[in-house]
């Protein structure tokens, strides 16, 4: 199920009712959106890197995206070693 | 290789102008623009340091017509990535140790005098950043008297990664400016945060929407020109104190650890990464 912000700011009011899969999903419609990549292309294991050709600094603004589409705050060494988006999902939804 | 160019003076509202390879400044309305420009991200090297030194001096003069400067980035990446480590690793390759070391050093008193002009000038001073604001970029900005954010600005003092600290004034201005516990969390971590984190702590006073830091730094100088200069600058004086002692002691302390081989190790992996990850821990 897609939850669009105004939702997900609702479901987290309600005691973080936001699932991991709601997590994921706004997290690859957010890259696709961002980075121009068509969001049927992007897969839940793909590598972030490859599949959306971006370097550390790109990293670096999707991460401060994310910190601002989901309200955390994700120290950039949680993701160290990670690459890909359901590891990515599951380091935010570790601070939701 | 582009020649610098300096701009002959203009008339009232024109005022002096300069275009270089890394960054240009001009004086319009009493506000002094500096747009820094050089690709991949403003690394500060030694070309970006003789730009910065003819702006020092060139601040002398323009400064009786100015209220105010603000520095910004012309470039998509950010405001500024950090000190040119690629200079400073291939720059010491083949030298002696203490060749090396005497090069380090100059660089950091050069650029230290440079921002040290910057922290006192008789001017209300604004860094309008967005993106990457890292290192010795973060340290450029810390010499301002506010800093305005772009939501999407990220902050980060990298340093602790290569085996470093920062070396460009940064851990004395972020003492004078912050609370010891954000200064420790920053240093020792190394880790980057965000402009709302950076809002939160104190550390930019405006955040703004994205590609808006400029305007409102804009708006800010058009605010401040209503008072009088000369109170502006008693007050600037007296809450802003340049921490001249601390100051030496991080460039002591910046050289110490540059001569241990864990340096030149750590700057070695980071220009020669092919990786996409070298701005990350």
């Amino acid at each position: 199920m897609k939850v669009s912000t105004a939702n997900r700011g609702k479901l987290k009011k309600n005691e973080n009712m936001q699932t991991a899969d709601q997590t994921l999903d706004e997290i690859l419609t957010l890259a696709a959106a961002h980075f121009k990549v068509p969001r049927e292309r992007l897969g839940p294991d793909d590598d972030f890197f490859k599949t959306l050709g971006i370097d550390s600094l790109q990293t670096l603004d999707l991460l401060t995206r994310l910190e601002h589409h989901f309200h955390v705050e994700l120290p950039d060494y949680e993701l160290q070693g990670v690459s890909d988006f359901r590891t990515l999902a599951s380091r935010i939804q570790a601070r939701l | 290789m582009r020649t610098l160019q300096e701009q002959p003076r203009g008339e009232s509202h024109s005022g002096h102008s300069f275009r270089g390879q890394a960054m240009s400044w001009q004086l319009k309305h009493g506000t002094i623009e500096l747009a820094l420009y050089r690709e991949p991200c403003n690394e500060l090297g030694s070309l970006a340091l003789d730009e910065l030194e003819k702006f020092a001096a060139a601040l002398e003069s323009i400064q009786p017509e100015a209220h105010a400067l603000i520095i910004y980035s012309e470039l998509k990446c950010g405001f500024c990535a950090g000190a040119d480590l690629r200079e400073l690793y291939h720059g010491s390759q083949g030298m002696e140790k203490a060749e090396a070391l005497r090069g380090v050093r100059d660089f950091l008193e050069r650029i230290h005098k440079v921002l040290n002009t910057i922290d006192a000038a008789p001017l209300t001073t604004i860094a309008a950043v967005h993106g990457v604001v890292f290192g010795g970029g973060f340290e450029l900005a810390l010499a301002c008297d506010l800093i305005i954010a772009d939501k999407m600005a990220r902050f980060c003092f990298p340093e602790l990664r290569l085996g470093l600290i920062p070396g460009f004034g940064g851990i004395p201005r972020l003492k004078r400016d912050l609370g010891n516990g954000v200064v420790r969390d920053l240093l020792l971590t190394g880790r980057s945060f965000n402009a709302t984190k950076a809002l939160q702590v104190g550390l930019v006073s405006q955040m703004v929407g994205e590609g808006e830091a400029l305007r409102a730094a804009r708006a800010t100088t058009a605010q401040l020109s209503k008072f009088d200069r000369q109170t502006a600058i008693a007050a600037k004086r007296f809450i802003k104190p340049i921490p001249h002692e601390e100051l030496r002691q991080e460039i002591d302390v910046f050289c110490d650890l540059f001569e241990r081989p864990a340096v030149q190790a750590g700057l070695k992996k980071f220009v020669e990464s092919t990786e996409a990850q070298p701005y990350l821990p």
